[in-house]
């Protein structure tokens, strides 16, 4: 039998949260080794899943399965494709970065990074799962470590209305979207969850189009679409550093991933027929999110609403239905989590070390920690789309594969590129560069663990934006088999 | 003969077992006048070897066999439902022992043990005098018990509404049984189906024989608009008691709602779906709506209590094999996790002494564990994985979408939100706010902690391996829709 990997990678966190949760409250030192080591093992894995995924053979590859209740046709089923192993691989290394940049957490640690660890089983068991009842549970699994986190270790002003909004929103939209799925199963005739099985359901095409915006937009509402986005931007913010990372760089791309899995790949038709109502709403978000982001004197709320433009551009590729839009969609779920995850960090480094996150009171913080600098403006090169960064690799497939669907929709999606470009360079400028106030004089560079997760997430960018040939395969690959799907009609 | 007798003997082991215990209980009473907690050890030691016996010995055959003289049926929804009461009871017991002023009595443990003999001959009874019986023998201690504390003024007063309405919607439920009588000529439960088919009644008189008797079992299950006495009893009943009141004995008017339903009513399908479903939507609202405004955490348990029997009788309402097992499943998650969570009350209570929800300020500094297994709680009720309220949850509302209640599986998931709503709220509460006694330790006694760790593992195991208990209920839910031989 073959090494099951990506179970192993999945129960990691979740054996390490729980001997955590054993562990005294006293012994910091060990709970956080102990979740340094469980997350860089975990990395370490999802590595080896993403370099030994065959993209020339292509389809689902590292299958596991178990029968888990076959009475009802519900079983444990793991695997990758090429849309979800470069996802498992995001997830992977912002958990490990997520805990590197929260090594000094001292409000009850043993908590925080349990629940933290829980956070990434959800995520990575949602990627791996090829079984919808399965897809379920792991992602409403995330439920109480979003919220928890939020509300206990988030910023005091808004954190109680910012986890309770989030978690409803997300809540709201799981439970449409498990009417879908509940309806998919029925509807199916086939009495199983298993999604290979459910994409050959040949549903009606007036069911399909009936139960698609449940789905789709059920679990839209974590990807952000207009106009449910609303719970992203003020979730964001007032998370701890660490959960806005895994929740705008990993948990986002749960929701369009699974509104990919679940809405175009098991309803095509559906989605054919709803396409230009995803294309509009995806149009808002990259514009309207993009000039939100502009008006933020709050730095954090930038990047929180820049989450929302961006994840609109991965909306648009979906509904371009196309092979080019779906490609670019799959790079940019990749590119946008390292990037978005980037962000944060160094936006909490900022905010760790002056005590806001006032845009106009900030400035000149490139001399006092350049790392912290370099990493964000290499964020916002990815952010921008420029070429040699992984944004560019991701979104040029989007408004190609846009073009061909809608001219109209590419050409204003890239006036929010523009206008991203523009709150950016204001960004950095105001904030690295300029004066430096007086009272941040004695401000600290960050830690040398700070370093590494910055240089790791900069790394993955540059090294997708120079050798696109690293992941284009994978996700083409993947990208194959939903046009097959959609074409198969 | 002998054979025979053995053999109906056997058919009926728990509920015998559950007499000799009572009797043993009744006995040491008399003499350990000093060291009376140690009934409570008694009766836990008594239920936990019934429940081991009828595991093992009480297997019903495949198909449902009317004995006693087609006084009880046996069959699997009567075999789950009796081990779902004797648990219920025996961590009643357990946190009765944790409770200082209810461990060193006796009495309590024989009302206890005489409600659960009620319960277990509910779940099983064939005919209308058996089930009217039933009720009565689980009801009237729980009378008793839930206004045990005689000094306490709150429990007296739990105990006398408890004691009127049950009273009122007995007297309602036992009318309806005359009618069916009365129609049917008969009152073996499995006879009055095939006379009332037969027998040229009019469909009207059916309906609302169906009315009256619903407005017991309605009363039993606190389903809405016959909910009025829970939140008042459960906050002056002792909170063992309250527990109790709010798992087993509501699962026990669901197993007779469910056989009622199916048994007598098979013609009426159409008319009693669509009452059940409306008092689904009832209970659900109303019960979610006020849980929402509560800054106690018994009322707030009564009203969510309320709530989730309206998300129960989505199940019932279904019709169906996937839905009647789903009554099952989340009968038995609901019964772990509400114990679990009175357990934790009381234990808070009686630390803090407090039951208002802010009085939960600081609780995971000052017990982690005791706050971690809130969050297993709140969360198993709210229906999140990987606990056995989710599962409980999906199972009803497939069934309503299996059905085409497409509307009814809607209206429970927008009240599945409301009420994670205030289920997050006590957890926000006991992680985020803290106390000026967040620093003193929290004492568990032994008792009390090992019925919390077993409900909690139990809550973790229905909500991962489901298998063997959704082959049961499946088993049990197809017993009801067959006819016995």
């Amino acid at each position: 039998m073959q090494f099951p990997i990506l179970s192993v990678i999945i129960f990691i966190p979740l054996v390490a949260a729980l001997l955590i949760l054993l562990l005294p409250a006293q012994q910091r030192n060990w709970i956080r080794g102990l979740a340094l080591g469980a997350v860089t093992l975990d990395f370490l894995l999802t590595l080896v899943v993403y370099f030994s995924y065959d993209a020339a053979a292509g389809g689902y590859q590292m299958l596991e399965r178990f029968a888990w209740l076959p009475a009802l046709g519900i079983s444990y089923y793991v695997g990758v494709d090429g849309i979800s192993a470069p996802l498992v691989l995001m997830a992977g290394v912002v958990a490990f970065c997520g805990v590197l940049v929260s090594w000094n957490v001292d409000d009850r640690p043993r908590e925080f990074f349990s629940f933290l660890l829980f956070l990434a089983v959800s995520v990575l068991g949602v990627f791996a799962s090829l079984d919808l009842f399965q897809l379920f549970f792991f992602f409403e699994l995330a439920i109480f470590p979003k919220y928890l986190m939020i509300v206990v270790w988030g910023s005091p002003k808004t954190r109680e209305y910012g986890g309770m909004k989030l978690t409803l929103y997300l809540f709201i939209g799981s439970m449409f979207a498990l009417l879908g799925a509940l309806a998919i199963y029925f509807g199916s005739g086939l009495r199983t969850f298993d999604m290979l099985a459910l994409e050959k359901a040949g549903f009606a095409a007036e069911f399909q189009r009936f139960w698609f915006l449940f789905v789709f937009l059920g679990f839209g509402v974590l990807g952000g679409i207009f106009p449910f986005y609303s719970w992203a931007p003020d979730g964001h913010v007032a998370a701890p550093t660490a959960i806005s990372m895994m929740l705008a760089g990993v948990e986002m791309k749960v929701g369009t991933f699974a509104a990919l899995r679940v809405g175009i790949m098991l309803l095509p038709e559906g989605a054919r027929h709803w396409a230009w109502l995803i294309l509009a709403l995806a149009t808002v978000n990259v514009v309207y999110g993009a000039l939100i982001a502009m008006i933020q004197s709050d730095f954090k709320y930038v990047i929180g609403f820049s989450s929302v433009s961006h994840m609109g551009l991965v909306l648009i590729g979906f509904a371009s239905l196309n092979a080019k839009g779906l490609l670019g969609a799959g790079l940019q779920m990749f590119s946008h989590g390292v990037m978005t995850a980037l962000f944060f960090a160094v936006v909490g480094m900022v905010y760790d070390r002056t005590h806001t996150r006032d845009i106009a009171r900030l400035g000149g913080l490139y001399r006092k920690m350049p790392w912290a600098a370099v990493g964000f403006i290499i964020g916002g090169l990815v952010s921008m789309g420029m070429p040699g960064f992984s944004g560019f690799v991701a979104e040029f497939p989007i408004f190609m594969g846009a073009w061909q669907a809608m001219p109209v929709v590419a050409i204003i999606a890239i006036l929010g590129i523009l206008i991203t470009a523009a709150y950016i360079l204001l960004v950095v400028r105001r904030v690295f560069f300029g004066d430096l106030p007086a009272d941040y004089e004695m401000v600290a560079d960050i830690s040398l663990l700070d370093k590494i997760a910055i240089g790791v997430l900069a790394a993955m960018m540059i090294a997708l934006g120079c050798f696109p040939v690293l992941m284009e395969p994978l996700v083409a690959s993947g990208v194959g088999r939903i046009m097959a799907l959609l074409g198969g009609m | 003969m002998m054979i025979d007798v053995g053999r109906m003997m056997l058919e009926i082991l728990p509920e015998i077992g559950l007499l000799i215990l009572i009797g043993v209980v009744l006995v040491l009473d008399l003499f350990w006048r000093k060291s009376r907690k140690k009934l409570g050890w008694v009766s836990f030691a008594g239920l936990l070897l019934i429940f081991v016996l009828t595991l093992v010995f009480v297997q019903p055959a495949r198909l449902p066999q009317l004995t006693w003289g087609g006084m009880i049926s046996l069959d699997m929804t009567g075999y789950i439902f009796r081990m779902i009461f004797i648990a219920g009871a025996a961590l009643t017991v357990l946190y009765a022992i944790a409770n200082d002023s209810l461990a060193g009595r006796g009495e309590f443990y024989l009302l206890l043990l005489t409600s659960t003999l009620g319960m277990c001959f509910m779940a099983s009874a064939a005919d209308l005098i058996m089930l009217f019986l039933a009720i009565e023998t689980t009801t009237v201690p729980l009378f008793v018990l839930a206004g045990f504390l005689t000094r306490d003024q709150k429990s007296v007063e739990s105990g006398i509404k408890y004691l009127l309405f049950a009273a009122m919607t007995s007297a309602v439920m036992l009318y309806g049984f005359t009618w069916l009588y009365g129609f049917s000529g008969t009152t073996q439960l499995y006879q009055i189906a095939e006379r009332l088919k037969y027998g040229f009644v009019p469909q009207a008189a059916v309906v609302a024989a169906m009315m009256l008797v619903l407005v017991g079992f309605g009363f039993k299950i606190s389903a809405v608009p016959f909910h009025f006495w829970a939140p008042d009893v459960y906050d002056g009943a002792p909170y063992p008691v309250a527990g109790f009141l709010s798992t087993a004995s509501k699962a026990a008017g669901f197993a007779v709602l469910a056989r009622a339903l199916f048994v007598i009513f098979p013609l009426q399908t159409e008319t009693w779906t669509l009452i059940v479903a409306l008092l689904s939507t009832a209970s659900m609202f109303v019960g979610n709506l006020l849980a929402l405004a509560q800054k106690n955490i018994k009322r707030l348990l009564a009203y969510s209590s309320i709530a989730q029997a309206g998300y129960i009788l989505i199940g019932v309402a279904a019709d169906s094999p996937l839905g009647t097992s789903g009554v099952i499943y989340y009968l038995s998650a609901y019964l772990l996790t509400n114990l679990a969570a009175f357990g934790i009350v009381a234990l808070v209570g009686r630390a803090v002494g407090s039951d208002e929800i802010s009085a939960y300020a600081g609780l995971s500094r000052r017990s982690p564990a005791l706050a971690l297994a809130m969050l297993v709680v709140m969360l198993s009720l709210g229906g999140i994985p990987p606990f056995a309220g989710f599962i409980g949850k999906l199972l009803v509302f497939a069934a309503a979408i299996e059905r085409g209640l497409i509307w009814l599986a809607i209206l429970g998931v927008i009240n599945t939100i409301v009420a994670l709503f205030y289920y997050l709220t006590v957890l926000k509460v006991i992680y985020l706010y803290r106390s000026e006694e967040e620093d003193k330790p929290l004492a568990v006694s032994s008792a009390a902690g090992t019925a919390l760790v077993i409900c909690i593992v139990g809550i973790i195991a229905l909500g991962v391996v489901i298998a063997p208990l959704y082959g049961w209920s499946t088993d049990a839910a197809a017993t009801l829709l067959f006819l016995p031989r």
